[in-house]
């Protein structure tokens, strides 16, 4: 049947398919938005081809390019010229490709755009090898000869093995300093500043005697040998480390010499085959899951920023449950149901939507420069000048988080204990329960889906949120874990590494973005990924714990 | 009667020691459990509006004035030597310094009067001091004018030291780093009754006014000597104007540029000296109203502003405004209303503060920038001759006609922000306007702190605004989709879809919209607007061609998936739309859309700007939006709707004129909590905009918010100062706005549900 346009649009029916498109596009954007996201995070860990290309510059030079592809874009060449760039006359569109030429040592720079149409020649042969570093990122060419000190021991065919033998070699050697250098010494550093403390406590007290002096003096003796011995193991680590190097010719011909102890690994992407690139993928996927960061923080894994979160959100779950719980159960089941109660229930539930930056501000204000304070005051005088709580850290972030994530706790409780049926407790109160038996035997274990869902949802909340913890705590680099081998082992005081924190920091704050752009995302797909599971394991709990009371439900 | 055996109840004793101590334990833990539920819930609802309270604690002591309290009153130390013409107080306020009439510098402590030093100036016998001024304000160089036509240069310093290790000892003394001899200036030896003295990295000048109305001066070139570090004066040259009527006060700016001359009749002429040869006349202005008698004039901090006060107790700030030619005009910016002869007035060593005394015996503490009168006291009916100010604000001496010093000190924490400063347009030194500024730091002390909160809340506002303007058709109509035509099935998978993005951190949308939106917009900026026209388009037409298309197909697709039906048309649309953009800027804009706006219509273009933060933030409102407008149009009493349908409306007439209308308050309060969240938003603010505290409604320029400039300036911000305090004031505007438009919706969505409840 032929429906008349007129007609059609008297019926309203335009509105109707306006709103469907406005679902359809606020769905379509949401799953957009994630694909972008675990698109661009995931891709980042799989070894792409490596190029050579003859670039010819616009006043007809010719170059050689070697790198990766990172990204391309289509614009208009008035654009480029805008920003000062030379491109042909005649030309309208541009398609153009960043390369990843790494090598930032060498070249200044390791990320170029060039122009497709003046990359000729374009190719991937297997002899192109990529050696991720320490530091200046990533190296691209061709080996020519690896050295022993100054003496070539591969060149040619068998260099290639020769150098993945060393390279591991060189690796473990690195993992031994690091775990020396991080770990033993780190332990040493912190036992001395603790001596350092206990002295200046001692002297405050006044009980500074010559024994307990004594006592200290011998304890730093052994320290400092112990420090001494750890220095002399690294000497010969260092000495033994810095054995081998290779040599490698990049793209401007140029040969380089890299010593092997600043390399992390070095894989020729062009000559693996598919099983190889999907092992690699994984090794690399683990390495960003499990390993500290590199070069201010845009290589490398995300560890600690990891670990960090997991901490902090724990910490604030274990503080906000209790009291979420037992603000609740006063509200609904103790207080008096009168205006006044009304009142607190909707200001608490406000308190949901207040700005978190207010919390922060709050905590800094409150938590730390009154609180903390007073700790100090009080507690750690010998510290003083510089602060030990009474700065951000650990404890504060996760306190202040706690107040920002009570009210979903308290509201979601109070759901709960509001949907079981007043005949549920007056019988348990017929039998001659208690109140408080009744509550803890019959009511609570009713209301625990609730309870758990608002502690999910609480954490899903505060593992995201990262304006507060911008005042009350995280860094973008702390040397250390806040729960490590060092008594007393959970350090509360400590500042930390944070997901969120991280994605802000190095996509804003980092002196090489385009680097660590695709880390980033990375970053946000575990965060995303890490709190979609909290949400949906809230779900899931609900429903099972709901199902398994429904019985009690009428 | 026996007989029959009764069927006896089994023999339990309730009341066994046992039980009867169970039933207490049972009785005791309920009523600790009670209480301690009942301490730890009102104690957690105490600590969660800690919050609001001990924000407002923060914010207090901004509005509050000041406050001094007498700490000694002594005869003036060494009376006998005159009356005081200089006073000052050294850092800590612990010694006090006069210079008096008698050619005598006397150091004395300020807690008891007790004389420290007495130094006689070298100065000839017979010959006494005409006139005496700082070399600045905050600065210790002083020229002393001579009866005698010469002038002398002498500077008082404090030495800190600690001999007996924690003990602070200041000892006070004198420096002649220009020499020790008077050196002339009128060569006719008439006194120098008005002098002014600058004393900067390479130059010194001196200006003098011999017998109230020549003008004399010299400057000098400073050389300083590598080896000894003795600085080496040559005489520069200097030509000063001829002023016809009485000189009564002489002001030298800081640069050495301006040359302020006062007539008694309140009028100053204002000289340019830049060219040292030939001085240019820039402007003369009465200052006083009616030719009132002017009583004192001197610079604020930094050597800008002037102030002046008449007889009749009117204090007059100016400074020099310079428009678009590059020339200079004196203007008054404020007045202050003291009452009472001035007599004195101090300026302030780090702030834009001072404090006045008059003949009334009133002492009076101002402050520019806010334009407060932080204090206003009565000290007594003996007029007060003199007021000096300690380097930190927090000590004052004040001297009376009878000769008594009285030692003050001053609790005057924020002067410097009133409620007018904070909300409405001020006019700052070095502009040409009052105008919003908010500039709450920079390198050096002179530095007027800029703290107007205008255009932050400015900026939250119109980020909210943008915000919503995408946020809200697309929720709302979305939402009314859902609610009301959607199919089930599919129902349960879009809402927990859209959903889910409520619990997606803003952080990652934040980092998307500056390091993955911004630029893309910028390079495809057609296409945004592409988009905004064809895809509504491309959905009507969609769905009359659907509508039109046979049966067959029609009806495969059940009612209520529509939006499945045009996934495929958006993403289509969405890529046509950005393959097309470059083309469409080649056509349109000269190839460079943000370029062409610029030149063509003048409106300036940031790549990360209010269209992006709209979008991002409209993205994270969305699913607030959506989810409680769903809620209140889904939970319309299906009633009315199948009313409405039976007596022939259509679906969509139902939906305009019956649903609606009764789920139009939860729709309002859908949009209040989805506005109170975009105002608090904080990332997506701070990594999608500039964060530039602009005030302007371009929606390609950025913006800083309240949260976001609490989340840059907050860590730096020092503890207690008034930055700091009103920063927390931010957060409490913010508190309190978000608090009151979730209080609104949540009591017009409790009305709502009642009102369905009846239904």
């Amino acid at each position: 049947m032929k429906v008349q346009l007129k007609e059609w649009t008297r019926k309203g029916e335009p509105w109707v398919w306006l709103n469907a498109g406005a679902v359809a596009l606020s769905t379509v954007m949401v799953l957009g938005l994630l694909w972008l996201i675990a698109v661009r995070g995931l891709s980042h860990f799989w070894p792409h081809e490596v190029i050579e290309a003859e670039y010819v510059g616009p006043d007809g030079s010719s170059q050689r390019i070697i790198g990766q592809v990172a990204d391309e874009e289509i614009i208009t060449a008035q654009q480029l010229r805008d920003a000062g760039q030379t491109v042909p006359e005649g030309v309208e569109v541009v398609r153009r490709l960043l390369v990843k030429v790494g090598n930032r040592d060498t070249l200044g720079f390791d990320f170029r755009w060039v122009d497709e149409t003046s990359l000729h020649d374009q190719r991937a042969p297997t002899d192109l090898f990529v050696a991720e570093r320490d530091e200046w990122g990533n190296f691209y060419g061709r080996l020519v000869r690896v050295f022993e000190q100054d003496k070539v021991v591969a060149e040619g065919e068998g260099a290639w093995e020769a150098l993945q033998a060393r390279i591991k070699r060189a690796r473990a050697l690195h993992d031994k300093i690091y775990a020396i250098e991080k770990t033993d010494i780190g332990s040493v550093n912190y036992a001395m500043e603790r001596l350092r403390l206990k002295q200046r406590r001692l002297e405050l007290e006044g009980r500074d005697t010559p024994e307990a002096l004594a006592d200290i003096a011998a304890e730093r003796a052994a320290l400092e040998k112990r420090f001494a011995a750890m220095q002399d193991e690294l000497k010969v680590l260092y000495g033994e480390i810095g054995r081998d190097s290779f040599e490698a010719e990049i793209m401007t011909g140029q040969v380089v010499k890299v010593p092997l102890a600043k390399v992390v690994r070095v894989f020729r992407p062009n000559a693996m085959s598919l099983t190889e690139k999907v092992g690699f993928y994984f090794s690399k996927l683990w390495e960003f899951v499990s390993d500290d960061p590199r070069e201010a923080n845009t290589e490398g894994g995300i560890f600690p920023a990891i670990y960090g979160t997991v901490l902090m959100v724990l910490l604030m779950s274990v503080l906000v449950t209790p009291f979420g719980v037992v603000a609740a159960v006063y509200l609904r089941e103790y207080a008096h149901q009168g205006a006044l109660t009304r009142t607190i229930r909707i200001a608490v539930n406000n308190l949901a939507g207040v700005p978190s930056i207010v919390y922060g501000v709050f905590g800094l204000g409150f938590f730390i420069y009154f609180i903390g304070a007073h700790i100090d005051e009080a507690l750690y005088p010998e510290a003083l000048p510089s602060p030990t709580f009474g700065t951000p850290g650990l404890l504060w972030a996760s306190l202040t988080l706690a107040i920002l994530t009570l009210p979903v706790v308290i509201v979601a409780t109070e759901e709960g204990l509001a949907r079981i049926p007043r005949s549920v407790r007056e019988g348990s109160l017929a039998l001659g329960a208690t109140k408080f038996e009744t509550l803890w035997r019959v009511v609570l274990p009713m209301a625990s889906p609730a309870m758990m869902t608002g502690v999910i949802l609480a954490i899903a909340r505060a593992a995201g949120e990262v304006a507060p913890l911008m005042l009350v705590g995280v860094v973008k680099l702390a040397p250390s874990l806040p729960l490590d081998g060092n008594y007393p082992y959970l350090h509360l005081d400590q500042k930390f590494m944070h997901m969120g924190f991280h994605i802000y920091d190095v996509g804003f704050q980092s002196p090489n973005v385009e680097a660590a752009r695709p880390l980033v995302y990375a970053t946000a797909l575990l965060l995303v990924l890490v709190i979609a599971l909290l949400n949906l394991s809230a779900v899931y709990i609900r429903n099972r714990l709901r199902e398994r009371y429904k019985a009690l439900e009428m | 009667m026996q007989s029959t055996t009764q069927v006896q109840p089994p023999a339990i004793d309730f009341d066994t020691p046992a039980l009867r101590r169970r039933r207490k334990l049972r009785a005791l833990t309920d009523k600790v459990a009670g209480i301690s539920i009942g301490a730890g819930g009102v104690s957690v609802i105490v600590a969660v509006s800690l919050i609001f309270f001990y924000l407002l604690y923060e914010v207090m002591p901004l509005f509050e004035g000041a406050e001094i309290e007498q700490k000694a009153e002594y005869r003036l130390p060494v009376a006998e030597a005159g009356p005081t013409l200089y006073g000052w107080l050294e850092e800590q306020g612990e010694i006090g310094m006069r210079l008096a009439e008698g050619n005598r510098v006397i150091f004395y402590r300020t807690q008891t009067g007790e004389v420290v030093d007495d130094i006689a100036l070298p100065i000839p016998e017979g010959v006494r001091i005409a006139s005496v001024s700082g070399a600045g304000v905050d600065k210790t160089l002083l020229a002393l004018g001579l009866s005698d036509g010469s002038y002398l240069l002498v500077k008082h310093v404090y030495k800190v030291s600690y001999p007996e290790g924690t003990t602070r000892v200041i000892t006070p003394g004198l420096e002649f780093p220009y020499g020790e001899e008077p050196v002339e200036l009128d060569p006719q030896q008439r006194p120098i009754t008005q002098i002014s003295v600058r004393d900067a990295e390479d130059t010194l000048m001196i200006v003098g006014a011999a017998d109230n109305h020549t003008l004399l001066g010299r400057l000098f070139e400073k050389e300083e000597s590598f080896l000894t570090g003795e600085v080496e004066l040559t005489d520069a040259g200097l030509v000063l104007p001829t002023v016809s009527g009485k000189v009564s006060r002489l002001l030298l700016g800081p640069e050495t540029r301006w040359l302020y001359v006062f007539a008694p009749s309140g009028e100053v002429t204002m000289y340019d000296l830049l060219d040292r040869e030939a001085p240019r006349l820039n402007q003369q202005l009465p200052v006083t109203s009616g030719g009132v008698e002017l009583a004192d004039a001197r610079f604020l901090l930094g050597g800008i502003s002037l102030l002046v006060a008449d007889v009749q107790g009117q204090i007059t700030q100016l400074f020099p405004v310079r428009d678009d030619n590059n020339h200079y005009t004196l203007e008054k910016i404020r007045h202050f209303d003291f009452g009472g002869r001035v007599t004195n007035m101090a300026a302030e060593h780090q702030r834009k503060g001072f404090a006045a005394v008059s003949d009334t015996g009133t002492l009076g503490i101002f402050y520019t920038t806010s334009e407060r009168v932080v204090l206003r006291e009565q000290l007594g009916d003996t007029p007060l001759r003199r007021v000096t100010i300690a380097p930190r604000a927090n000590y004052l001496i004040i001297e009376d006609e009878a000769g008594t010093v009285r030692f003050y000190s001053v609790k005057n924490e924020h002067p410097d922000v009133s409620w007018s400063a904070l909300w409405s347009k001020v006019w700052y030194e070095g502009y040409s306007e009052p105008e919003y500024i908010w500039q709450s730091s920079a390198s050096n002390n002179d530095f007027e702190p800029k703290f107007s909160l205008s255009p932050l809340t400015f900026g939250t506002l119109k980020a909210a605004f943008y915000a919503m303007l995408i946020a809200m058709p697309l929720a709302i109509c979305g939402a009314i989709y859902t609610a009301n035509f959607m199919a089930p099935r599919l129902r349960t998978k879009v809402k927990p879809t859209i959903e889910l993005m409520e619990a997606l951190p803003t952080v990652i949308l934040g980092f998307l919209a500056g390091l993955f939106f911004a630029p893309f917009m910028e390079s495809h900026l057609p296409g945004v607007f592409t988009v905004l026209v064809l895809m509504p388009l491309a959905i009507v037409v969609f769905g009359f061609v659907w509508s039109n298309l046979p049966g067959a197909i029609r009806h495969r697709v059940p009612d209520g998936w529509a939006p499945v039906l045009l996934v495929p048309v958006i993403i289509v649309v969405g890529w046509f739309s950005f393959a097309i953009s470059p083309q469409v800027e080649l056509w349109l804009f000269d190839g460079n859309m943000p370029h062409w706006l610029t030149t063509e219509l003048g409106i300036d273009f940031d790549q990360r700007n209010a269209l992006v933060v709209g979008a991002a933030m409209g993205f994270a409102v969305i699913p607030t939006i959506f989810s409680i407008t769903e809620d209140a149009i889904f939970s319309v009493p299906k009633s009315l709707v199948h009313g409405s349908l039976a007596l022939g409306a259509t679906p969509w007439q139902t939906l305009v004129r019956v649903v609606l209308p009764t789920a139009s308050p939860g729709i309002f309060s859908a949009v209040m909590i989805g506005l109170g969240r975009a105002v608090g938003e904080t990332m997506i603010v701070l990594m999608a905009t500039g964060n530039t505290p602009v005030m302007d409604w371009n929606i390609f320029e950025g913006m800083r918010t309240l949260a976001a400039n609490i989340a840059v300036e907050m860590p730096e911000s020092e503890v207690a100062s008034t930055h700091f305090r009103v920063l927390f004031l931010a957060a409490l505007v913010l508190f309190l706005f978000t608090f009151a438009v979730n209080t609104l919706a949540e009591f017009i969505r409790q009305r709502l549900r009642t009102k369905y409840s009846v239904m």
